[in-house]
């Protein structure tokens, strides 16, 4: 009884958390405290979010890397785009519509690149999805459908915070959850020793496919998301380096972690804007960077560090669902 | 007549790819690192080489080896200050950093030569020929005979000298070749420094036959000869060399038959599709996992 409520009162400070944010970004974009090239950066960093924590599935979770989200996020982004563009609907069914079906076709995509997944491991497989991704570029760059190099233009500009805000959470939630689940326990059994959890009847086929799958869906989702606010899509964004951009969010927060991929795709998103006032030094300071938090993160002090801090934060949490917890059995 | 001329194109461009892939494949071999800074010491090598001859005025054998001594050192550098903390960490930080460091060096370039693509003169004196229509360039005779050379001298460097048979016995088992008395860091900053150097070479041939070098030059041949050895077997030397040069050939076929814009499409698919039929490569030895 005590720790079904006690879950109650995480999960409340939680929502209630989530809406202030929601609320206190809002008012700002509304009241225009902020510059339009920061709410251009609030969509990157919402982009980014779900294309990490979706990514952090198959990398984190089910523990192969690949190298081709961009890929998926890609073949979401055109379906979903060239859905809105041909079909003229009115925003509120139109734009649903093409997110789901962006999805959709991402997740078919997931299958696809699900199935050599299960014949190969660790580096090859990680050059196989690295191949799939520039095979769907080198494709779009041709196909006079979809605009080819020139890209495909006209996209109504619909995303905005509260659409991007909204999937963030949703994608949160379903990943979250999944990983709690049955089935997320299964996916982390097969990271962990794929032969064990073979031969403990855990369907090895059917579980790397749900990973892939529903990490595709949602990099499909923020490419939809992404060329509703961009509006224009070109195959090369969706290049080798988008998918690596997005693999350094996912390892720098650390594998398995959806909180660190969420606060890492922030520092990686924003660091660059940052840097902007140093120009031509931009990208050299961020690979110094990128270089010096991995060394960082890698050295014993620091690890060392960030557990105590961890344990920290962890006693104030605790104090802080105590003091609610009291006061609510004291109101009872 | 074409299809030979296009078949001694794919060789030429196979040979490099097959050099930058043996530096691939000797890396991971032995640290079990995917090294993608590794194309962007091309570059740095292609740099070297246009500095060295055009500005420097040094002779073009003396430039050769002042690259590849650069690439060299390049690459020893790289190896100590952002892989050697590293080596306890899992494979993805690893490959993170490496990422980094090619970042850096693409900036680096970026800023001191600018973002121009610079002319870089031939180093090759050697005259083409010509055999009925087909015309063989003296480029492709200086590339596929280095290429010979190089690869004949690894691997009698690897199976008869004591560092090549400590490079052979590292990258069976790190432990028990530290037990026999083998230094494991000496012997892999041996491998980085011998990685590089090829690389340097390659960067230098590729030059020689494409004309242009600019910061962004060793990006894509970098992820072929990835791709190259991979197809061959990813840790294996003859198999890097073979996946090179198939990998030229199917390239320059397929854009001279099908269609130059898919043609790494077409590079990629045959990738995909030899990795189901074999799943460690052409020449990759099968890995059993133990229970």
């Amino acid at each position: 009884m005590k720790k079904g409520m006690k879950f109650n009162v995480k999960s409340l400070i939680t929502i209630v958390l989530t809406i202030l944010l929601y609320a206190i970004i809002y008012i700002m974009i509304d009241n225009d405290l902020l510059s339009r090239h920061f709410k251009g950066l609030l969509v990157s960093v919402g982009v980014n979010i779900i294309l990490a924590v979706s990514l952090n599935l198959t990398v984190g979770f089910l523990g192969n890397l690949t190298l081709g989200h961009a890929g998926f996020m890609s073949v979401g982004a055109y379906a979903g785009c060239l859905f809105t563009v041909k079909m003229n609907l009115p925003y509120f069914i139109e734009f649903p519509i093409a997110l789901i079906i962006g999805g959709i076709v991402a997740a078919i995509f997931g299958v696809i690149i699900g199935v050599p997944a299960l014949r190969l491991r660790g580096d090859y497989l990680a050059i196989v999805t690295l191949a799939f991704g520039e095979i769907i570029r080198s494709i779009f760059n041709n196909l006079s459908l979809i605009g080819g190099a020139g890209g495909l233009k006209n996209i109504s500009k619909y995303t905005d915070f509260t659409w991007v805000y909204l999937m963030i959470i949703i994608t949160i939630l379903v990943i979250a959850n999944l990983v709690k689940s049955r089935h997320g326990r299964a996916i982390c059994s097969i990271r962990d020793n794929i032969i064990a959890s073979e031969s403990l009847g855990i369907d090895v086929v059917y579980h790397k496919l749900l990973a892939f799958v529903v990490a595709a869906f949602f990099a499909g989702v923020a490419g939809v998301l992404y060329g509703h606010y961009v509006g224009i899509l070109k195959p090369t964004t969706f290049d080798f380096n988008k998918s690596i951009e997005i693999l350094v969010i996912v390892v720098l927060g650390g594998m398995g972690s959806l909180r660190g991929s969420v606060i890492s795709a922030i520092i990686i998103t924003v660091l660059p804007e940052v840097l902007r006032s140093l120009s031509d030094y931009r990208m050299l300071i961020y690979s110094l960077v990128l270089i010096a938090m991995m060394l960082l993160n890698a050295s014993p002090s620091f690890q060392n560090f960030k557990e105590n801090v961890k344990s920290g934060i962890d006693a104030i949490k605790i104090k802080i669902a105590k003091l609610f917890g009291r006061s609510r059995s004291e109101e009872a | 007549m074409e299809l030979i001329a296009q078949l001694i194109n794919g060789l030429n461009l196979g040979s490099i790819y097959a050099l930058i892939a043996l530096g691939y494949t000797m890396v991971y071999g032995i640290a079990k690192m995917l090294n993608f800074a590794h194309g962007d010491v091309i570059m740095v090598g292609a740099y070297t080489l246009s500095v060295a001859v055009s500005t420097l005025y040094v002779p073009v054998y003396i430039s050769i080896i002042i690259s590849m001594a650069v690439c060299s050192l390049l690459g020893v550098l790289i190896e100590t200050i952002a892989y050697k903390p590293l080596r306890q960490s899992s494979p993805l930080t690893v490959l993170i950093t490496a990422i980094g460091v090619s970042y850096f060096l693409e900036s680096l370039a970026l800023l001191i030569f600018g973002s121009q693509q610079q002319q870089v003169h031939s180093v090759v004196t050697v005259k083409g020929f010509a055999i009925g229509s087909i015309e063989i360039t003296g480029e492709s005779i200086v590339t596929l005979g280095t290429t010979f050379i190089i690869m004949v001298l690894l691997t009698l460097f690897i199976k008869h000298t004591k560092t090549g048979k400590a490079m052979l016995a590292v990258s069976e088992d790190k432990g028990a070749a530290e037990l026999m008395g083998i230094s494991v860091n000496k012997t892999i900053s041996i491998t980085f420094a011998i990685g590089s150097a090829l690389a340097a070479v390659a960067g230098v041939l590729f030059v020689s036959s494409y004309g242009f070098v600019g910061p962004y030059t060793g990006a894509m041949p970098g992820i072929k000869a990835f791709v190259a050895a991979v197809l061959g077997g990813i840790g294996s030397v003859p198999g890097a060399m073979l996946g090179g040069i198939l990998l030229g050939i199917i390239e320059s076929l397929s854009k001279a038959y099908i269609s130059t814009q898919l043609s790494d499409a077409i590079v990629f698919g045959v990738l995909i599709v030899v990795l189901l039929v074999k799943p460690s490569g052409l020449l990759g030895r099968k890995v059993t996992d133990k229970v």
